[in-house]
């Protein structure tokens, strides 16, 4: 199954059907890039207008979500999709969800940066959570762009970097428990970067989540659950 | 669990589907070519079709996939011109060898076809028949028969007040699963089914492969259909031909999810041709 090949049905109307459902996740991902890129900056720039215009406006994301998953509804319903079209639209479903829920952590980090702007600053938290931020827009993007080319070689390549968000995110909670067990003053702010940490991080484990679902989509292979390194493996044998 | 063995192709519907390689086989193609006369019509068919289980046969039209049925029963010894290569097992035996009884073959691979054939007689005589023929003359038995099978074939309850009615007042729904009755009165080991629903409207359909799936818990079963969607709904294992070649040959889960030919996955997605 490669892009190519969405197209190319007998009935031509399944062809549209597919691509401008494909199509429309492929904007609720833009949408939902520019939310995290937006809570993102709100948040390192303690931009509380920007930060409170995020966390209002995450219904445009859910509502894309009800709209995409019922025209899934309507594929599978009149269509019965077999096959790369089947797995397709069912990687299409689990992606808007993953994505409706990447929409709900930039709306969490919006919030906190409301809070957090009218807060003193401690610049060491907020350097550590832009460098973090960056690793978790690109993971973000890349995994979008894999969607959109249905490129496995990237959706593996762009899966194996949630490992080093991961990381980076154990640097900050270590930092963050020391600091507020010295200065228990700190505890406030520090409980509020520790949740906007954890929603980045949350946000790179659902763009690992879309890769997977491109993997399965192209190879009709399941990697969740399973020895990432194996599967893998298996795909540069047989490429 | 490896990514080599996904849960798919372990379990199927909540219960456990063998691999095709373990199953019990009950007949065999090997190298198995037909010519009608020197257009060749099947190349080298290798399969096995497991016992008591429902395997479906697609392709487009003119792949093959009925003339391959009717050879399992020896159905094409009617047709001129047709010669063979290769073999066709029935429990280890040739189905073409010389000492086989076609007649003896065809109580043992029972066939029922596209259109509704009852014969013009009453609908309890249309069952008792091949019991007759069989040699069967004991009358209570030849009613216990008749009865067993209408109830398998799910018909008793409509039928069963009424059975030296004709035949041909049934409805065409209840004709077709009179002739399935008929097939298995016989207590054959194969049914061959060739397209049994494509005459059917959709409810008379679903009590056809409902009555399949029950079936095959006796016989083995083999269909062949050009609804996608009934050899998904019905069969265990789906053969797809093109052009007279065997193409794929999986467990139906497998081959509706995610085939291993390009030709199989443009075929079931709609985009052959």
């Amino acid at each position: 199954m490669s892009i190519q090949n969405v197209g190319q049905h007998i009935l031509h109307q399944f062809d549209d059907d597919l691509e401008s459902t494909r199509n429309k996740v492929l904007n609720m991902g833009g949408l939902v890039e520019k939310q995290v890129e937006n809570s993102l900056l709100a948040l390192v720039n303690s931009d509380s207008s920007l930060a409170e215009q995020v966390a209002t406006s995450d219904y445009q994301v859910n509502s894309m979500e009800v709209a995409i998953d019922e025209e899934c509804n309507h594929i599978i319903a009149l269509r019965q999709p077999a096959a790369g079209d089947l797995r397709l639209v069912v990687a299409i479903i689990k992606t808007i969800t993953d994505l409706e829920r990447i929409g709900d952590e930039a709306e969490k980090i919006g919030r906190y940066a409301v809070d957090l702007a009218t807060e003193e600053r401690n610049e060491m938290y907020f350097s550590e959570l832009k460098l973090l931020g960056d690793q978790v827009k690109t993971i973000l993007r890349e995994s979008l762009d894999a969607f959109a080319r249905m490129d496995v070689a990237s959706a593996f390549r762009t899966a194996a970097t949630d490992k080093a968000i991961n990381k980076e995110y154990d640097v900050i909670m270590r930092k963050l428990v020391k600091s507020m067990s010295e200065d228990r003053a700190s505890v406030e702010r520090g409980l509020k970067v520790m949740w906007c940490a954890r929603a980045l991080e949350r946000i790179g484990d659902h763009a690992k989540n879309i890769c997977e679902y491109v993997i399965f989509t192209v190879e009709g292979k399941d990697v969740r659950h399973t020895s990432f390194q194996q599967a893998l493996a298996e795909f540069q044998e047989k490429s | 669990m490896t990514i080599d063995t996904p849960v798919s192709d372990q379990v199927f519907h909540g219960k456990e589907l063998k691999k095709i390689e373990d199953e019990e086989i009950c007949m065999q193609c090997k190298d198995f070519s037909l010519f009608y006369g020197a257009k060749q019509a099947l190349f080298d068919i290798t399969m096995n079709i497991p016992s008591s289980r429902v395997t479906a046969f697609i392709g487009p039209s003119g792949c093959g996939k009925s003339t391959l049925l009717r050879c399992m029963n020896r159905m094409n010894d009617l047709v001129d011109g047709v010669t063979l290569k290769g073999e066709m097992l029935l429990r280890g035996e040739d189905v073409y060898g010389r000492s086989v009884n076609v007649t003896d073959l065809r109580r043992r691979v029972g066939m029922v076809f596209q259109k509704p054939n009852p014969f013009p007689k009453s609908i309890f005589e249309n069952v008792a028949y091949g019991l007759r023929l069989q040699g069967v003359s004991n009358k209570r038995e030849i009613e216990d028969r008749v009865e067993w099978s209408l109830k398998r074939a799910a018909l008793w309850d409509e039928v069963g007040g009424r059975l030296q009615e004709n035949a041909f007042e049934l409805s065409g729904g209840q004709q077709q699963r009179l002739v399935i009755a008929r097939a298995i009165a016989i207590q054959p080991e194969v049914l061959l089914l060739d397209e049994p629903a494509s005459a059917l409207d959709p409810i008379s359909t679903l009590k056809i492969e409902e009555l399949i799936f029950e079936l095959k818990s006796q016989y083995t079963v083999v269909i062949v259909t050009h609804n996608m969607q009934q050899a998904a709904r019905v069969s265990d294992y789906t053969a797809f031909l093109y052009l007279g070649e065997l193409i794929e040959f999986d467990a139906t889960d497998k081959l509706f999810t995610n085939p291993k030919e390009k030709k199989t996955e443009d075929y079931i997605t709609g985009r052959y041709g």
